[in-house]
């Protein structure tokens, strides 16, 4: 069983658990993922890696309640236990000194955006951190970014907090001016494509970090197919990361999309769960 | 009793209801066709049947105590040699083991010794089963990777001889395919669960949510987590898709992914179990093995309209066992033989609604042996579906492979194992099942997890 050691309320629905987990934190480097499930009858979600501590063998997940599991999740508290964690999953992040680069995380992508920049700084880079949401609020690890970068900028949809607009164009701005060798970009998939779009152009080596739909997370279903230069491969074994120039955004959104019609009904078993209700399914 | 001449029929839920639900199809036999059915068998002195099974078990021997109606002493003979009876007598193919092997089939029909088996498991099940005696513990540990048919023998085999064995399985329940693959109708979780119990029983520490390759390496057990050998039983778990164009729409889904929905995640309770599956209107399966039959079924129960298996030869070159062709059509699974699809389409979202098909004739025999289904130019069609399943076999996962340095693998990326013993290339390090021999049986995979155990064991006596 996995003990939740500490949680972290990030506002819009945004939560961070500090999970005891020392097998995953041994071996979690910056760039993989892991699956939780909360317990029977759970989906298991695939969450990439926010941190690690190895000694204290906790890692830590950040998560945006978008259904019923997560809905789930976020009502847990300090002390209570997820019966799976299990991971480190994919390959890592490519680490090596570029030079100058840039990461970019846009709303709950700052998570997972932090350890690579941590580690792309650790191995030398000059490192510039871009992070974006729709409103203050909505941002966070501020404070941790900055301590991994050399540089951190902030772009808000409204103009509360940073520049006013979409990391885009911060980090185009940086591109004309800079060189800049290679981009890194974690966050809602339409953000990562208008990234890599706009990244193509300068021809500016640009990684993206799928988290598509998955059930093993071990190259066993397949669920998580992927288009790369026109080639399939599978997210869990072959990513999470791949060259946000080779990927086919529009297959990768529709295929995000295939259960959301189920969502409400998880929702309403969800509810009816929690309220203690009995189940019908098996009553009619 | 004894002027029975054809086998006692197993009693099976209707086709028409069955087909709306998961329960088990077959029933299994009442104290009555057990006893009548026991009579057929011969107890020849030199056992055929026993040449015909994979594990070895001493059949006439436990057959002659459920006559006498010992059926202690039949549950113990069957589990000396079998470690999860009540799966092999529910899933094994009996007609091509040791039932392939019986006198009296020579003339008739063989006995039915997998129904048997089952009963005997059964009672033992129902009653709370006893645990046999250990042997004086050995204080050497043995990691077994792969909660499956092949790491769940060794595992008991292992611990029976005394060892401390771990075993690491990568998804949060054991079992592997018998829990992920094989459906419930097919064979019930909680029969599954029963007999890794037991496993655990006798002294088997299973560890879930370890994935070889990824959470531990191999050397990581041998060098610093003190297991003085490692059997890797980790199965065939990359599913082949056809590399066709459309391959990526939604709704078409591996045979795995189809079935670890449904049966691991409990998909067919949706939303009272949260993991969702769409089984669609029509279903087209291709392939033609008893996974693709346990899709097409599945699919049924799931709320298809239509099902349809999809194979490019015909029913004889079909991999999957007669019983299991013969309930799918029962419930009116379709069969669209000499046939395979060459393009998949979608709409606008993405979303599947019709497969181009194209018919094939067979050929000469090919390297299997069956005859080579040869494209018929021109004859090629459209069919309309909104689901497809591909069930066309899987391949071996790199992931323990690719990280374990000096372990050699064949071209297909299967480990190389001597046959007899399991051993690797690499000392100490023995393997078994499907990461061996490529997609098979399950027995064969507990086979090979029973026959490593032996080597483990002698190689540790040294």
């Amino acid at each position: 069983m996995f003990k939740i050691l500490k949680k972290e309320e990030m506002g819009n629905n945004v939560y961070g658990f500090d999970v005891f987990a020392p097998r995953v934190a041994k071996k979690a480097e910056a760039g993989q993922f892991f699956i939780v499930r909360q317990g029977e009858d759970y989906e298991r979600i695939p969450l990439t890696i926010a941190d690690f501590d190895r000694e204290k063998g906790t890692i830590t997940m950040i998560f945006q309640v978008v259904g019923a599991c997560t809905k789930a999740l976020s009502l847990l508290n300090v002390g209570d236990e997820l019966t799976d964690i299990v991971g480190p999953l994919g390959k890592p992040t490519e680490i090596e000194n570029y030079g100058k680069i840039v990461v970019v995380g846009g709303g709950v992508g700052i998570a997972p955006i932090y350890p690579i920049a941590r580690a792309l700084r650790a191995a030398g880079n000059e490192v510039t951190a871009i992070i974006g949401a729709r409103t203050k609020d909505l941002l966070f690890w501020e404070d941790k970014m900055a301590a991994v970068s050399d540089r951190l900028l902030i772009a808000t949809d409204d103009g509360s907090a940073g520049r006013k607009g979409f990391v885009t164009q911060v980090l185009e701005d940086l591109i004309k001016e800079e060189e800049i060798r290679r981009v890194w970009a974690i966050g809602p998939m339409i953000m990562m494509r208008a990234v890599a779009n706009m990244t193509r152009t300068y021809k500016v080596p640009t990684i993206v970090s799928m988290n598509p739909i998955m059930v093993d997370g071990t190259g066993m279903c397949g669920a998580c197919r992927v288009s790369v230069d026109g080639k399939t491969k599978f997210a869990c074994v072959d990513g999470p990361e791949f060259d946000g120039h080779a990927i086919d955004f529009d297959l990768a959104m529709k295929r995000a999309a295939v259960f959301k019609n189920d969502e409400k009904l998880a929702m309403d078993a969800l509810e009816n769960r929690l309220k203690g209700g009995s189940c019908t399914c098996h009553s009619k | 009793m004894s002027q029975q001449v054809g086998r006692v029929a197993m009693p099976a839920q209707d086709p028409e209801i069955r087909n709306k639900n998961f329960s088990e199809v077959a029933l299994g036999y009442s104290e009555e066709m057990a006893l009548i059915e026991a009579s057929r068998c011969l107890i020849c002195k030199n056992p055929q049947c026993v040449k015909g099974c994979p594990v070895e078990v001493n059949i006439p021997g436990f057959i002659q105590k459920l006559r006498d109606k010992d059926m202690d002493g039949a549950v113990k003979e069957l589990k000396n040699k079998n470690n999860l009876p009540a799966v092999c007598g529910r899933v094994c193919p009996q007609e091509t083991q040791c039932e392939a092997k019986c006198i009296k089939g020579i003339k008739g029909e063989p006995v039915a010794i997998g129904r048997l088996e089952r009963y005997v498991a059964d009672w033992d099940l129902a009653r709370g089963m006893e645990m046999p005696t250990k042997a004086e513990p050995k204080h050497k540990k043995v990691a077994v990777v792969g909660a499956g048919p092949a790491g769940l023998t060794a595992a008991g085999d292992l611990a029976k001889m005394g060892y401390d064995v771990t075993i690491f399985e990568s998804l949060h329940t054991p079992g592997g395919v018998l829990m992920y693959g094989i459906p419930e109708f097919r064979l019930p979780k909680a029969i599954v669960q029963k007999e890794i119990d037991y496993i655990r029983a006798l002294g088997v520490d299973i560890q879930t949510n370890v994935v070889a390759g990824k959470t531990v390496l191999i050397d990581e057990l041998l060098n610093e987590e003190g297991y003085e050998c490692v059997f890797i039983g980790t199965g065939a778990g990359l599913p082949h898709f056809m590399d066709i164009p459309g391959e990526n729409l939604n709704g078409v889904y591996s045979a795995n992914e189809f079935l670890t929905r449904s049966n691991l995640m409990k998909a067919y309770r949706f939303p009272e179990s949260l993991t969702p599956i769409h089984a669609g209107k029509r279903v087209a399966v291709i392939g033609g093995g008893n996974v693709a039959m346990d899709a097409a079924r599945t699919a049924l129960r799931l709320g298809a309209e239509e099902s349809w298996i999809i194979y490019r030869r015909s029913e004889e070159e079909m991999p999957a066992r007669i019983e299991e062709v013969e309930h799918a059509k029962e419930e009116g699974v379709h069969f669209q033989l000499l046939t395979s699809p060459i393009e998949l389409k979608g709409d606008e979202n993405m979303n599947l609604v019709s497969m181009i098909c194209q018919r094939y004739e067979l050929g000469e025999p090919d390297a299997s042996g069956r005859r080579k289904p040869i494209p018929i130019e021109g004859d090629v069609f459209e069919m309309n579906v909104d689901t497809v399943v591909m069930a066309i076999g899987n391949g071996a996962n790199p992931l323990v492979t690719s990280t374990t340095p000096g372990l050699m693998i064949t071209k297909r990326g299967n480990i190389q194992a001597d046959e007899e013993t399991g051993e690797t290339s690499r000392k100490g390090v023995y393997a078994g099942g499907d990461i061996v021999t490529g997609a098979a049986t399950v027995i064969l995979a507990m086979g090979a997890g029973k026959s490593a155990a032996r080597a483990i064991d002698e190689y540790l006596s040294k």
